[in-house]
């Protein structure tokens, strides 16, 4: 603890900063997390170095950045999409261990092959085939979704117009609790 | 004043009605204690852990309005998982079995049921008023079991909530006996409604003052719903489209200039600019605009319906308003005190339309702003030093850069300087939010002179722990401290402990504490619960203390451990 005061620390003046202060200069801060780290902190798995990674960390879309309100994105995400052209139908996609949220329309696909092809994708990881006996046995990851009662659904196992009207979201379930639900 | 009768106390406590005087007055002596407890009828609970309803029940007899708040600030922006918590079930419930005549429920950030609105509409006779702001987990179901069942219904207002529209009759389940209500705001729900149940609502509804409609109520319902309520004060419009020569425009135009009591707009969910002047007539006493949700409006047609705003004090804008825009509203309106600018591209960084510059605009022409929310491309230290110049007053100050660890542009320095001035001018200042590049600096400036503070929220800031041990420290009426992204480790959180009793709530989440950390403060304050919300279940595998902690939120309560908690919140 310094004996003095240090006044000068605290002072503030109406000047712009500094003018007079030729010491104060950016020093590096070991602790301090830049932003690409927070960004490639939640990617595990060994992705190819794609043009995503090299672009000013400013576009990459950080977990709640903006502080702005969900109701308030949604709102302006769905007159987007009306713009344009189409409603679409974006369903948020979550992947346990991800830092990020993605978000697919579901329109744009035919069939749960399709879409499970894409999610694999998507996240650079093997969700495997369905079966109704054994759901997604053999793989480490399960798909499931959120249907309009709230509750969460693995997803195969309805017709997938059903699927496309009920699906309020996605969620690939990992590790033991996916392993799990094939013996369901 | 021990010979007073309780009477007379009684009546003295009538004229104290601000939440923090009344706990006051409670803490005199018992006698007062006592008296104060039988008379309150309005309750504020800003936890709804911090205690139980049976609790709030047996000492507030007399409780008429209930406010409560669930989920901690950060699950508005996606940082708290769904099923967290805040459910609201347990409180009607506790409620509805006592014998309490609830009139009002007030609630933000909370899970509201179906069953739980159904519970509630069939339980309180005099029930009146039902407010629900940023909720979830209610259909329009819900809502028309609160239409058929509240008799004397005064007050329904949805704002920002997730509602799942079954595209029910909702509307038509008011009764054709029910024509007491004042406000009615479903702005938020987005599926079609009976417009002509709508229009009958309105018709024997001669006390509606507040009406906010949703987008799929048409244009020419509107024109229709304005000429039976002329009384209105606060108009909320849905879609504003029409082709500017039809006769609804006509008519619509009739409609509003009849509307002279008109003081706060809002809405304008969907627009057609080039209609506005048939809003112009009501502009002039507008003292409350909202365009916060209308992309469709900027440039020339926003800047001249803004010119006609000059009594304007509050104003909610998205950033397609620019800096030019931002100097129309400095020249115009000189009442302004609450300025709040949203981004209209909430999803990427360096698209907003305004800077330093219309900020400084409007705090020159603006003497009397007291309250910001700023969403812009960039700030500068020079333009921060002058706000605070222009405008010691400000409560509220929240300044988003949506490039969160943006510097000073100009003189590529962090921003410590600018909002140093902040705190130091506004000696009133009770919410501050920062971002931009934050060195511990700026918390000293905070800890010094920030006396008033009571809410904080931090970003992706600071060197050390001294940053966040400054703010504790310092400032001394803290009751919320939230934290994102900074090196702030075990030696901060543990510095003094005993001061999380005297808050509401800490939250700290991709931080440096480590569970060891987190264990200790729980070990030594049993009054606080310390959550740690681990969505990804790495705490499973991994039990050791040095464990870096991804989420905690920690609270001080009287009722110890909530049973409610899903899986992956561990309560220490």
């Amino acid at each position: 603890m310094e004996n003095d005061l240090n006044l000068k620390a605290t002072e503030l003046r109406l000047g712009l900063p500094g003018s007079d202060e030729p010491e104060r200069q950016m020093t590096p801060r070991p602790n301090k997390r830049t932003l690409s780290d927070i960004v490639s902190e939640g990617s595990r798995s060994t992705t190819e170095e794609d043009h995503q990674d090299t672009a000013p960390p400013a576009k990459v879309q950080i977990v709640g950045w903006p502080p702005v309100r969900s109701y308030r994105k949604n709102c302006l995400q769905g007159k987007k999409d009306e713009v344009e052209g189409g409603t679409g139908m974006y369903v948020k996609v979550s992947v346990d261990g991800a830092p990020y949220l993605r978000k697919i329309d579901l329109k744009v696909y035919r069939s749960y092959p399709q879409l499970l092809l894409a999610l694999e994708n998507m996240f650079k990881l093997t969700i495997g085939a369905y079966s109704e006996r054994e759901g997604y046995n053999g793989s480490n990851y399960a798909p499931t979704y959120e249907d309009r009662d709230g509750d969460w659904m693995l997803v195969g196992d309805v017709p997938w117009e059903m699927f496309i009207s009920s699906c309020k979201r996605l969620r690939i379930m990992k590790g033991s609790e996916a392993r799990g639900l094939g013996c369901v | 004043m021990n010979y007073f009768p309780d009477e007379v106390l009684e009546h003295v406590f009538d004229f104290i009605t601000s939440h923090k005087d009344r706990n006051s007055v409670s803490l005199v002596c018992k006698s007062w204690y006592k008296i104060e407890r039988y008379s309150r009828q309005r309750v504020f609970i800003g936890n709804c852990y911090s205690i139980s309803p049976e609790r709030l029940i047996a000492r507030f007899p007399g409780l008429k309005s209930l406010t409560l708040k669930g989920k901690p600030h950060f699950a508005d922006f996606n940082l708290v998982p769904h099923d967290w918590g805040g459910f609201v079930y347990p409180w009607i419930k506790a409620l509805a079995k006592s014998r309490i005549g609830l009139e009002e429920l007030r609630l933000k950030r909370m899970v509201v049921s179906d069953e739980s609105l159904e519970l509630l509409s069939k339980s309180f006779v005099n029930f009146k008023s039902l407010v629900l702001v940023s909720c979830e987990g209610f259909t329009t179901d819900g809502l028309a079991a609160i239409a058929a069942n509240c008799r004397f219904l005064r007050e329904l207002d949805l704002q920002e909530n997730e509602v799942d529209d079954h595209r029910g009759h909702w509307l038509s389940c008011f009764p054709e006996s029910c024509t007491s209500l004042i406000s009615l705001n479903f702005a938020c729900l987005r599926g079609e409604v009976n417009l002509g149940a709508l229009e009958r609502l309105v018709s024997r509804s001669p006390n509606l003052k507040s009406l906010r409609l949703n987008r799929a109520v048409p244009l020419d319902t509107l024109q229709k719903l304005l000429m039976r309520a002329p009384q209105l004060v606060d108009l909320g419009i849905g879609s504003y489209v029409h082709d500017p020569f039809s006769e609804v425009y006509n008519k619509l135009k009739i409609a509003i200039q009849r509307c002279k009591s008109i003081r706060s707009l809002s809405g304008f969910l969907e627009v057609a600019p080039h209609c506005m002047s048939a809003i112009y007539p009501i502009c002039g006493n507008l003292t409350f605009l909202n365009l916060s949700y209308a992309p469709g409006l900027h440039g020339n047609k926003l800047m001249k319906l803004i010119q006609h705003c000059r009594k304007l004090q509050r104003l909610w804008i998205l950033d397609c308003i620019g800096d030019k825009g931002l100097g129309v509203v400095a020249l115009t309106c000189k009442e302004l005190q609450e300025l709040r600018v949203f981004p209209s591209d909430p999803f990427g960084a360096g698209n907003a339309a305004v800077t330093e510059e219309g900020l400084v605009l409007v705090s020159a022409g603006c003497p009397k702003l007291n309250s910001l929310l700023y969403f812009c491309q960039q700030m500068t230290n020079a333009a921060l030093i002058t706000v605070a110049k222009n405008c010691p007053n400000f409560i509220r100050f929240r300044l988003c850069i949506l490039d969160p660890v943006k510097p000073d542009p100009v003189t590529n320095q962090p921003l410590d300087e600018g909002f140093g001035a902040i705190v130091q001018s506004c000696k009133g200042l009770k919410r501050l939010s920062l971002s931009g590049l934050l060195t511990d600096q700026v918390f000293l400036y905070i800890g010094m002179y920030a006396e008033q503070l009571e809410m904080l929220s931090i970003a992706f800031a600071a060197d050390s722990d001294k940053g966040m041990l400054y703010v504790l420290n310092g400032c001394k009426k803290l009751r919320k401290l939230e934290i994102r992204d900074c090196p702030f480790g075990d030696a901060a959180l543990l510095e003094d402990v005993g001061k999380y009793e005297t808050m509401r709530s800490l939250w700290m989440s991709s931080c440096e504490v480590t569970l060891g950390g987190c264990k200790s403060v729980a070990e030594k304050m049993p009054s606080l619960n310390v959550e740690i919300i681990d969505e990804c279940e790495q705490m499973e595998f991994n039990l050791d203390d040095k464990q870096k902690v991804d989420k905690m939120y920690l609270y001080r309560t009287l009722v110890g451990h909530r049973k409610d908690a899903p899986e992956y919140v561990s309560i220490l």
